[in-house]
């Protein structure tokens, strides 16, 4: 489940080359959508857009965090919750020296960051999986940072945001415990659910595998991003299996669209008016 | 036993088998030669148990997909006394790799929701080898839902590399399914039995996987991701895959441990396929232990503990803090 997405995230497959890890630090920089030399800057005021093709770059959860709640609203929870290494799983690389050096290099602890905060002066439950974090896969530490997020928006009838950036899925390194959180997750869901909560899941490039396979896909509303990578297992997956080339298009949001789901495909500037006149309609 | 087919790492078991055939064939009717037979028999024995009991990691998943081990249509045979199959997800289409329907355990009814992988190519490829697409998905929903309405508990059998990777699946919403079927599941009004019966292959698995129980036998894996992809993934290469299973624990010798099975029922000596019936009587007797318990709860109290059982899944570590600010 973890491996479809993983591959297909690290290796830029489909029509459009997809950003590997984000805007890289430097005064210009090559649009993975296009090929343009954008002046940072300029792109970074359009919350990361290109301003040549419109490609959505790879933003951190704190970014988009930044972008969509109003300002110094977000409080942080659970940050405490640390992940451990309970397989003691060890590829080329232990896993946990892996942790240590993505925690290191990306500034996170693990790949989400939840809490709560206002859009547009409505109080939320926000959660965003940040993909540069082993490719935004869902772990133990995902799962019960995620888990409490949901039940805390149920005690306190919240409104429930989960922005979802995961190509890795569910996350090999810690077995079975990791595809165990798909179901603990959803199985809040379905809680919340009955109590009545509104959630919108925001889809970004990459969402795939377990993560898809899970919350991702479980909002009462659904939005994408445009030309985001979602689906369940990973183009080259899927290419080995049926050993033919895939179409042009396939598993972004415009095809997700088309497919009938996704009730919409919102672009960054828009999402967070898009956000609060969802919860209007709700009445949340 | 005449009939099975050897692993690679059987090959004494193979030796020895052909040594009490000679021996059998010469039909030697000295003391001496009974003797000697006995002799064979019991080493065969206790190698068989001395290699079982020492299984890699790698040498279980070769058993979990042993050509000759029980599937589903074997266990609808000798485990349940009907199967009255239901066809069909009412929206697309339906699903052979994983089949639902009516079946009778003695005199329990019970709704079966299960994974099959066929056995000649013919029946392999009508079932894609145990791989679902999105509609059999949402046939197990269709079924679940209908027998929560009628109390009639659900038993899923496992055993599936996982589901389907294709055009039609992802086009037909394949994560949408499966994290509907798990939601659908996670708060079902009836009781609800999973048991990994061969190969838990991630989500495909998960998918028909959130039980009350969940059971394992012995001898199959239950896995985030087949060793073969992990490999690929991790180590660049499937020829690593050896390497992969060890890494990611996911036997039952494991499982348990980790809080995500709650039983494990034992398998005949040399596992499942050298003794289909007694597999058989083995898993009817835990199924029906297992209804009882769960039918003796409140429907509510079932429905949370169900919860609970998943929630408490997961290993991090907590500082002490008190940081409870958000409650």
């Amino acid at each position: 489940m973890s491996s479809l997405s993983q591959e297909s995230s690290s290796t830029p497959e489909t029509n459009v080359k997809r950003a590997k890890r984000g805007v890289p630090e430097g005064l210009w920089q090559r649009c993975p959508g296009c090929q343009a030399v954008i002046f940072r800057k300029q792109a970074e005021e359009l919350l990361g857009v290109c301003p040549e093709c419109g490609y959505h770059w790879y933003i951190s959860a704190k970014q988009r965090i930044e972008q969509v709640l109003d300002e110094g609203t977000f409080e942080e929870w659970d940050a405490e919750i640390m992940p451990t290494d309970p397989l003691e799983f060890k590829d080329k690389k232990p896993y946990a020296e892996r942790l240590k050096a993505e925690q290191k290099r990306t500034g996170l602890n693990d790949a989400a960051l939840t809490g709560t905060g206002m859009i547009r002066a409505r109080r939320v439950v926000i959660c965003v999986t940040d993909s540069a974090f082993i490719m935004g896969s869902m772990g133990s530490v995902v799962g019960e940072r995620l888990t409490r997020a949901i039940e805390r928006a149920t005690k306190q009838n919240l409104a429930l945001i989960v922005i979802s950036g995961s190509g890795g899925g569910a996350r090999m390194h810690e077995g079975i415990l990791s595809l165990m959180q798909m179901a603990k997750v959803t199985a809040a869901l379905a809680k919340y659910d009955e109590a009545g909560g509104l959630f919108i899941s925001v889809l970004t490039n990459p969402t795939m595998g377990g993560v898809a396979a899970s919350f991702a896909s479980l909002g009462d509303l659904i939005f994408a991003e445009p030309q985001a990578l979602i689906g369940f297992a990973g183009p080259r997956t899927i290419k080995a299996t049926i050993g033919i080339e895939l179409p042009e298009g396939f598993q972004t949001s415009e095809f997700l669209l088309e497919h009938g789901f996704v009730d919409r495909i919102v672009s960054r500037d828009k999402l967070k008016s898009e956000i609060a006149r969802s919860i209007d309609y709700c009445g949340k | 036993m005449s009939t099975t087919t050897y692993l690679n790492f059987e090959e004494p078991l193979e030796e020895l088998a052909n040594q009490i055939a000679e021996l059998e064939a010469a039909k030697d009717d000295s003391p001496e030669g009974h003797e000697q037979l006995r002799q064979k028999k019991r080493e065969l024995v206790d190698k068989t148990k001395e290699i079982y009991s020492n299984l890699s990691e790698w040498e279980t998943v070769e058993v979990a997909r042993h050509q000759q081990r029980p599937q589903s249509a074997d266990y609808l045979n000798l485990v349940f006394d009907e199967f009255v199959e239901l066809h069909g997800d009412r929206k697309f289409g339906d699903d052979r790799a994983l089949r639902t329907g009516f079946a009778k355990l003695d005199s329990q009814k019970i709704m079966f929701i299960g994974h099959f992988k066929g056995r000649d190519l013919k029946e392999r490829s009508e079932a894609y080898f145990g791989c679902a697409h999105p509609e059999g998905y949402r046939k197990a929903i269709e079924k679940m839902e209908m027998a929560a309405k009628y109390n009639i508990p659900v038993v899923a059998f496992i055993d599936t590399p996982g589901a389907y990777p294709g055009l039609g699946a992802e086009e037909r919403g394949q994560a949408m399914a499966i994290a509907d079927s798990m939601f659908v599941m996670s708060r079902l009004k009836t009781p609800v039995i999973s048991v990994v019966i061969g190969e838990g292959g991630s989500g495909g698995a998960l998918g028909i996987g959130l039980g009350d129980r969940v059971a394992m036998l012995q001898h199959s894996y239950y896995s985030v991701i087949s060793p073969e992809g992990c490999a690929g993934i991790l180590w660049k290469s499937h020829i690593h895959k050896e390497k992969a299973a060890k890494a990611l624990k996911f036997t039952s010798k494991y499982l348990p441990k980790f809080g995500v099975v709650d039983d494990v029922i034992e398998e005949p000596l040399g596992g499942a396929h050298r003794d289909r019936h007694q597999m058989a009587a083995r898993l009817k007797m835990y199924l029906m232990k297992t209804i009882k318990e769960l039918q003796a709860k409140d429907i509510d109290t079932l429905v949370e503990e169900r919860y609970q059982k998943f929630r408490k899944m997961g290993v991090y570590l907590e500082e002490a803090v008190a940081a409870e600010a958000a409650e």
